[in-house]
């Protein structure tokens, strides 16, 4: 099987990370996801794409509980998601989550932003949350902005920050809706290098992105949405150079003939 | 594109190289300096002589601004003259009344003397300020006012060492310290009643940590801040009634010899300490998922704010005694001070509502997704900011409030404005000019501390905007 190469290929065990079942969602009368069955690894890296309105973010924004879904199971960790707001507050101290508008606390300095969780959530003395922030803002490579405000840095840059403030939790899942489509051409390269060295660091990544480069370069997998449903998905080599589904040709299409 | 357009300027061709850089030039004298504020906000606008209209609305605008400016310094010398210049400053010879009498009246001043009678309000001034508070007590309202100020300056001063534990003190003991201080404590309230409600208060709380760790049920669990605050409230109500009740040796002073500023500060000052709480976990309640806090909370702001504060001091001065048990007599002054607390904690909690509502919820979902449950997102998020936006409407309420307290004087207590009142019937002072004196010094008070406010809100609003740049 195709999964089974690309799982000894990127060193993915056989741990589950996530499992979606039979998973249905409404917002009012209209149904936002429809029939989701989904597995993730421990390791593994999904890219998620479709077109605008297809409930990609909705989908993502289920695994940590920032949606709700009405019908079927989601495991994260094999914590089951549902109204124990225990479950849900152990899930999301596992699960750090990267947004397309960054959603920074512009109140607080770059530093602050990052020791603010592991302070607060994980009850970490101060001096150590801000050795460990120090650590990732190095990796996302601006610890010289550590003092400054998020107003006061470019867009990729705080992109950049967003993913170390995640990554200040010690993620064992990193969710990332639309990273780079706020950004400048000029500072998408940034965000997505950052992202690349996180996963070949092994992280477990869901991603829901247009960048078709990126997909390639890390996904293990691709999944193509449409109209709240998985229409298709597969090994990246083979969803863009093979796609099976009409929707899934006019999409790539549409996204990669410029 | 730009480069074109002046490319096309310099040459007819198209395509341009710069050889040199344009030089960087001081700025023009209307951009820069007294002069160019001078141009700027008077000149500009009435040097204009291209044609005949624009020379004619030019001529207009200056005599506009001539116009006004003599105006303008006009008032403020009346102001001055009034109040400084030919007022009578002393009263050497204790002729009250005939000090400021003019010479038609009897007294020594030149006819058509109309200027302020300072003699009168120093012979008040203790009347003014402290109502009718027995005068060798006077030193525990002013070590109480010395108190609160060195406080308030410590918290207000940057840079400080330990401003945090000042302001909790500030907020806790100093409020205990004060209520002893300044009724002399040794209240008749049996200690059994206040430890049973001690006791009961801490029941409730221990009863809403249960209710948050989920044992006692899902409707009980969100419900458990609730129960908490009510538990916190019992314990501190009565951890005062407490204090209160003890002996500390200083006579008791009944609160209706209280008067003048002391009662519009302990009014205004309560009012504004508690009413900022209150409102925020109001504004909280009305915006929270929860139908029953959201009812709760929207049908007493509403209910608040759709009623005038002086019916308000009215039903509680003399429509809540009928509803009381016969024996239980409630302080005038307590009623009025709830009064007025709930009623600005209606305003602050829709100020503070708005300022909520301009905060993106990718704000709530960022703390969300990091694991911070709600009262730490609310604290360490949202409200810093949402509190930031609103700071003017904030501190509008509160010179709202301070304006108000003049109103408890309807129901009998003597505020300022009540004791300067009060004082001006006193036919000893009686002058032409008794009553605008005190008006007037009634008026600088109320400034001050309008004033004072205002500035400061304005000194926080550029500190925080300087340092958060968007
Ligand atoms: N809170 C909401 N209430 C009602 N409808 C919503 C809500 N959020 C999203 N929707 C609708 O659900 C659908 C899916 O939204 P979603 O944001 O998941 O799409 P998406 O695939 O992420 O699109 P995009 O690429 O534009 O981000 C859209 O039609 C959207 O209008
Ligand atoms: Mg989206």
């Amino acid at each position: 099987m195709a999964r089974k190469a690309a799982a000894t290929k990127m060193n993915i065990s056989d741990e589950v990370m996530i499992s979606m079942q039979a998973v249905n969602k409404w917002f009012g009368s209209f149904h936002v996801l429809r029939d989701i069955n989904l597995t993730v690894h421990k390791g593994e890296r999904i890219v998620i794409c479709g077109p605008s309105g297809s409930g990609k973010s909705t989908l993502i924004r289920c695994l940590n509980r920032l949606e709700e879904h009405q019908d079927g199971e989601i495991t994260v960790q094999g914590i089951t998601i549902n109204n124990d707001l225990k479950n849900i507050d152990e899930i999301r101290r596992d699960v750090g989550m990267v947004f397309q508008h960054f959603n920074l606390f512009p109140h607080l300095t770059i530093l602050e932003n990052c020791t603010l969780a592991p302070i607060w959530v994980r009850k970490m003395p101060k001096a150590e949350a801000e050795a460990i922030a120090m650590k990732y803002l190095e990796r996302v490579k601006i610890p010289e902005q550590a003092l400054k405000y998020p107003g006061q840095l470019s867009g990729g840059q705080q992109q950049r920050v967003a993913i170390a403030r995640s990554l200040c939790m010690e993620p064992k899942l990193m969710l990332f809706d639309e990273p780079t489509s706020a950004l400048d051409p000029e500072m998408i390269k940034e965000v997505l290098d950052t992202m690349v060295a996180l996963a070949e660091d092994g992280m477990s990544m869901v991603c829901v992105t247009h960048e078709m480069g990126f997909a390639r370069k890390v996904a293990n997998r691709v999944i193509f949405m449409d109209e709240g449903q998985i229409v298709e998905q597969n090994e990246p080599e083979a969803f863009f150079n093979n796609p099976q589904s009409d929707r899934t040709k006019l999409f790539l299409s549409q996204i990669l003939d410029h | 594109m730009a480069d074109h357009k002046h490319s096309a300027k310099q040459n007819s061709g198209h395509a341009f190289v710069r050889a040199e850089d344009a030089p960087l030039l001081p700025p023009p004298a209307t951009e820069a300096g007294l002069t160019g504020w001078l141009w700027q906000n008077i000149f500009a606008s009435m040097a204009d002589f291209s044609s005949a209209g624009a020379s004619l609305r030019s001529a207009c605008v200056a005599a506009l601004t001539v116009f006004l400016l003599y105006f303008g310094f006009a008032q403020i010398y009346t102001l001055l003259d009034f109040g400084v210049f030919s007022a009578v400053w002393s009263d050497p010879d204790e002729l009250k009344r005939e000090a400021c009498w003019t010479v038609d009246q009897g007294g020594g001043l030149p006819s058509g003397w109309h200027a302020a009678c300072w003699p009168f309000i120093y012979a008040k001034h203790k009347f003014i300020m402290y109502g009718a508070y027995p005068s060798e007590e006077l030193w525990r309202v002013n070590l109480s006012v010395l108190l609160g100020i060195a406080g308030l300056a410590y918290v207000l001063i940057e840079r400080l060492p330990r401003r945090r534990e000042v302001g909790a003190m500030m907020l806790t003991l100093y409020p205990l310290l004060c209520f002893i201080l300044l009724t002399g404590g040794n209240l008749a309230i049996p200690f059994g009643s206040i430890g049973l409600w001690l006791i009961i208060g801490l029941a409730v709380i221990s009863l809403g940590r249960l209710a948050k760790r989920g044992f006692l049920g899902s409707t009980l669990s969100e419900f458990h801040a609730l129960i908490g605050l009510t538990g916190w409230a019992f314990v501190i109500y009565n951890t005062v009634r407490g204090f209160g009740a003890v002996d500390f040796g200083l006579e008791p002073i009944d609160t209706r010899d209280w008067g003048g500023l002391l009662i519009t500060l302990v009014v205004a000052v309560t009012g504004i300490v508690v009413s900022l709480p209150l409102g925020i976990i109001l504004a909280l309640g009305r915006r929270s998922e929860m139908p029953a806090a959201r009812l709760i909370c929207t049908v007493f702001i509403e209910f608040w704010r759709g009623v005038p504060l002086i019916t308000v001091l009215f039903m509680a001065s003399v429509m809540l005694p009928l509803f009381l048990p016969e024996g239980v007599n409630f302080d005038n002054l307590l009623r009025a001070l709830i009064g007025v607390m709930l009623f600005s904690a209606a305003y602050m909690a829709e100020v503070i509502r708005g300022g909520l509502q301009a905060i993106d919820k990718g704000q709530y979902e960022g703390a969300q997704a990091m694991g911070l449950s709600y009262w730490q997102s609310m604290r360490l998020i949202i409200l810093p900011q949402a509190l930031t936006h609103v700071i003017p409407g904030i501190v509008n309420t509160f010179i709202g409030l301070f304006k108000d307290t003049t109103l408890v004087s309807i129901v009998g207590i003597f505020d300022l404005l009540g004791a300067g009142q009060s004082a001006i019937a006193d036919a000893a002072w009686s002058t032409p000019v008794q009553a605008t004196t005190m008006y007037l010094y009634i008026a600088i008070i109320f400034f001050v501390f309008c004033f004072g406010m205002s500035r400061y809100s304005i000194y926080m609003e550029n500190k925080l905007s300087k340092s958060r740049q968007h």
